[in-house]
């Protein structure tokens, strides 16, 4: 018993001495010291990376699976109407999802069935279909969209119109989602 | 830290409570006192004694705290229990040689004096020793206290058989070096009983 306690003096790193005394393993466990009690081991410091690493990932898995729920939950179905009011290039005004959302579906030269957000990206105006030139037009300040994909061509607007994912079931058209 | 002390002199108080209302305004527990004024042979004598924390050099408070509450600054300090720990046990309210913790009921801690941490470690006197009138509390230098006063500053007690060291001192006569506080022994220790030879805690703080 005593060479226990040699050796771990040894591995303390303590010269033996008559008057040095052994502090017990609870008082060393738990310091009465604020020092001792503020200290914290290498051991804790990687411990506490380490799970704050796994957490962090958890957390961010957890933020990416709730959205994608969150977005599934919220696109709700909206019928149009008959395929017949959508003539070839042309234009139907709806409101989706809710009824201050105004949109826009039109049904291009080439019969592609598109639907984008009204609002203009620019000023919020309500942007119009301009049958002649095939594009969406925002009467305000002349701001001009591509009516395939909502992207702006010309005049202020920077960013595209929001769409709306439209598709025609039998003989009715119905809006599905919003593309974020 | 500076280098003045706390020092106790309780011939000099007067009982005018100046401490125990100055201890209960400090910020950070305000409205209830730390320090207990005691009265001592009420029936001779109207002279009472304040009793502060004595801030042992090894807390006995602390030692028997199951919880980890109770710490001890580097300069000597021993604090109030930590509030996300202390469950309330009452373990150093009955070790204390000096009847210092008081258990809080209606916040279900212990709380003692901690020497107004906050103000000491800033140079501050504490609370109780800025109101004194009569100098029975005071915080000042070793040099200042043996020029002004006829006893002397002690700091080393002996309950029983138990020797304590103490960071606060107290003024005694001349011819005292060391508060010497007798025990009746009512139970027997543990230090008077024949070794158990089949004491696990001993076992393993041999092993260690």
């Amino acid at each position: 018993m005593n060479s226990g306690i040699e050796k771990s003096i040894e591995i303390a790193g303590c010269a033996s001495c008559a008057s040095c005394v052994k502090t017990p393993q609870s008082l060393q466990d738990f310091p009465i010291e604020w020092e001792g009690d503020h200290y914290v081991s290498r051991r804790e410091m990687v411990k506490f990376l380490t799970l704050g690493s796994f957490l962090l990932v958890l957390a961010n898995w957890a933020t990416a699976f709730a959205r994608s729920m969150i977005r599934k939950d919220s696109s709700t179905v909206l019928r149009l109407g008959p395929a017949s009011d959508l003539a070839q290039n042309g234009a139907l005004l709806f409101r989706y999802p809710t009824p201050q959302d105004p949109c826009i579906a039109v049904r291009t030269q080439e019969g592609a069935l598109v639907a984008y957000s009204q609002v203009c990206t620019h000023l919020s105006c309500a942007v119009v279909y301009d049958k002649s030139a095939d594009q969406l037009v925002c009467p305000c300040h002349r701001g001009v969209f591509n009516v395939d994909r909502g992207a702006p061509i010309a005049g202020p607007p920077t960013r595209p119109l929001a769409r709306v994912k439209i598709e025609q079931r039998g003989d009715h058209i119905f809006a599905t989602g919003l593309e974020v | 830290m500076n280098d003045r002390q706390f020092f106790i002199d309780y011939s000099r108080c007067i009982g005018c409570q100046s401490c125990v209302q100055a201890c209960g305004e400090c910020d950070t527990h305000r409205g209830t006192s730390m320090i207990h004024l005691e009265t001592i042979e009420r029936i001779d004598s109207v002279q009472t004694a304040p009793q502060v924390c004595m801030h042992c050099e090894d807390p006995v408070c602390a030692r028997v705290c199951p919880a980890d509450a109770i710490k001890k600054t580097p300069d000597g300090v021993v604090q109030s229990s930590l509030k996300p720990r202390c469950i309330a046990c009452s373990n150093c309210v009955v070790s204390c040689p000096f009847g210092v913790p008081k258990y809080m009921a209606e916040f279900e801690q212990m709380m003692k004096c901690d020497m107004c941490y906050d103000r000491t470690s800033v140079d501050k006197k504490p609370m109780c020793a800025t109101v004194c009138p009569s100098g029975a509390l005071m915080f000042t230098t070793m040099e200042e206290i043996q020029r002004t006063r006829m006893g002397i500053p002690v700091n080393s007690w002996k309950f029983g058989q138990e020797e304590v060291k103490t960071k606060v001192y107290v003024m005694v006569p001349r011819a005292v070096e060391r508060v010497n506080i007798d025990l009746v022994q009512i139970t027997p220790t543990p230090a008077s009983l024949p070794v158990d030879p089949y004491d696990i805690a001993l076992m393993l703080e041999v092993l260690q």
